[in-house]
């Protein structure tokens, strides 16, 4: 095995990861390590453990074997200011009573919020006018649509300052535009803050033109690399087998990479 | 209407009808928000099985529910979160399981027994001192637990958020489940067990309609506890009816008319 090259501590770091839930294999001997102040997209078919990876990252899923490093400790070291989430499925009571700068705010304080001071409430704002969704303070996160409550999850990811950020399919349920508006927001934030970003997408379009590196995974990591190799005809025939082949996977894609 | 005030009874029973009113303000809505409405009266329920072993044992009924209803409501906590059980048929399970030990308790005691009768229906006019040290000995354990609120709510709006940022939401459900049993014991004193539901849920049930964020739903059910305990005992006392039904009563009208006036459209 290589030594991991001098340099820089890697943001995320993984030796032999193997999951199992039961007797299910969801990640099996997964080894990387991604350079800090890097733009990956994790992309795979579904059941691949793309999520799996990332809950073992934030602490929720424990390993069954092999190492885990964020930030340079083990995931239930790292003080949890210093990572922002949006997951796949949120798993809110749509039923409690909750202001969209509550959900914010609670990101902020990594508790539910009383009442906000003047100070949260302006970087509140502020962390919802980013992500377009300023015209949402005051409103009851319960009547929330799929891509407005998205957009708040977004800013309650964001509103912490994160140094590492772990996104779960961030462009489900946002609009065309507001897509190409969260991935320049996402770009911006890297450059202006240097922070890692890991995001899972079934875009590989937005994966090759957005990613500083890609990762394809089914259950084993079949590539990891800047977008031009790991996005190769080979390793998405690998990861999704039988079912690329049979609608052709394109390889064709548009345009120039920006970054 | 003020002199009501002045008989000692009454004054006890305002006190601990203040109390509760607190008590259920501020763990009712988490009752209602995690969906655990039931677990009151299963809790209840399982708290006569305590009383019953205590009168069978000849000891204070209460010193034997305590710890028997904290034991079911942490077995139950169990059940729901290692088990594919639902939490409403893990409450069902354990109360049924409790109430039929209750009874064969009561049976084997052989001889008629009035006082376990009491527990069924409370008697809040009937409150003793040492009642009153039970239920602000609550009240001040209940006070030590509010710097974990805002992550209860956390957890409660949305489990995985919460663990991500590393509350310990298993911890804490049994930790809550703790403490709602031991509220569920010193209100079955007061408002007997068929009622002590109604004083976790209605006044936070009710708040609900008319409150945009937690902390305005917890203080809105206080204020619903608070008013109808007043307003209960008051009205119970002079027209002569059984006061924890009246609370209730009133409660449930308030949640009525709330329900109407901020319904969805
Ligand atoms: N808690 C769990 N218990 C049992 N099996 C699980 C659990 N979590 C995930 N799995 C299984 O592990 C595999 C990977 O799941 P995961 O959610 O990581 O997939 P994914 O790559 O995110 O898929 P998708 O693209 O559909 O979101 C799946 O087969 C899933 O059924
Ligand atoms: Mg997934």
């Amino acid at each position: 095995m290589n030594e991991p090259r001098r340099g820089p501590e890697p943001a995320v770091e993984l030796r032999n990861l193997t999951v199992r839930f039961g007797d299910h294999l969801a990640l099996e001997d997964v080894n990387l390590a991604v350079p800090p102040g890097a733009f990956v997209a994790i992309v795979g078919p579904n059941g691949a453990g793309k999520s799996t990876l990332l809950k073992v990252l934030l602490g929720l899923v424990q390993p069954t074997s092999g190492e885990v490093r964020v930030l340079g400790s083990p995931p239930s070291r790292v003080d949890p200011r210093r990572i922002g989430y949006v997951p796949q499925f949120k798993t809110l009571d749509r039923t409690f009573p909750a202001l969209a700068e509550d959900l914010v705010a609670s990101g902020l304080r990594r508790a539910w919020p009383g009442r906000l001071t003047p100070e949260e409430r302006k970087r509140v704002r502020a962390a919802l006018e980013r992500v377009g969704a300023g015209h949402l303070m005051g409103r009851a996160v319960s009547r929330f649509s799929g891509g407005e409550l998205q957009r708040v999850y977004l800013a309650r990811a964001f509103v912490r300052r994160p140094e590492l950020v772990m996104l779960d399919e961030p462009a489900t349920g946002i609009d065309v535009l507001g897509e190409a508006d969260m991935y320049r927001l996402l770009e911006d934030y890297q450059k202006e803050t240097g922070a890692t970003l890991l995001m899972i997408t079934h875009d590989w379009e937005a994966a090759y033109h957005h990613a500083t590196h890609v990762i394809v995974l089914n259950r084993r990591l079949i590539g990891f690399g800047p977008p031009e190799r790991a996005l190769s005809e080979r390793c998405l025939r690998e990861a999704f087998g039988h079912v690329g082949h049979a609608h052709g996977i394109s390889l064709s894609f548009g345009g120039n990479r920006h970054a | 209407m003020l002199e009501v005030w002045s008989l000692p009874f009454m004054q006890r029973a305002l006190v601990a009808g203040l109390i509760m009113a607190l008590l259920a303000g501020y763990y009712g809505p988490f009752v209602v928000q995690r969906g655990l409405s039931f677990l009151g009266s299963g809790l209840a329920h399982a708290a006569f099985g305590g009383v019953a072993l205590g009168l069978l044992l000849g000891v204070e009924p209460l010193w034997v529910a305590v710890p028997f209803t904290a034991a079911v409501a942490l077995g139950i906590t169990w059940v729901r979160e290692r088990t594919h059980i639902r939490g409403d048929t893990a409450v069902g399970i354990f109360f049924a399981f409790s109430m039929a030990l209750g009874i064969v308790f009561l049976s084997l005691k052989r001889e008629y027994t009035a006082e376990a009768f009491t527990y069924l229906f409370g008697s809040i006019l009937a409150v003793t001192p040492a009642d009153l040290w039970a239920s602000a000995g609550l009240l001040a354990l209940t006070a030590l637990t509010l710097p974990l609120w805002g992550r209860w709510a956390y957890a409660t709006f949305d489990r995985e958020l919460a663990a991500a940022d590393r509350v310990p939401v298993m911890l804490d459900d049994y930790l809550m489940a703790f403490l709602i049993a031991l509220v569920v014991v010193v209100a079955m004193k007061l408002v007997g067990l068929l009622l002590v539901a109604a004083f976790l849920v209605i006044p936070a049930a009710a708040a609900r309609q008319w409150t945009r964020t937690f902390l305005g739903m917890v203080l809105g059910a206080v204020g619903v506890g608070v008013v109808s305990v007043v307003a209960g005992l008051a009205v119970s006392y002079s027209y002569d009816l059984p006061s924890g039904a009246t609370i209730v009563l009133l409660q449930a009208l308030v949640f009525t008319v709330a329900a109407l006036a901020f319904r969805r459209r």
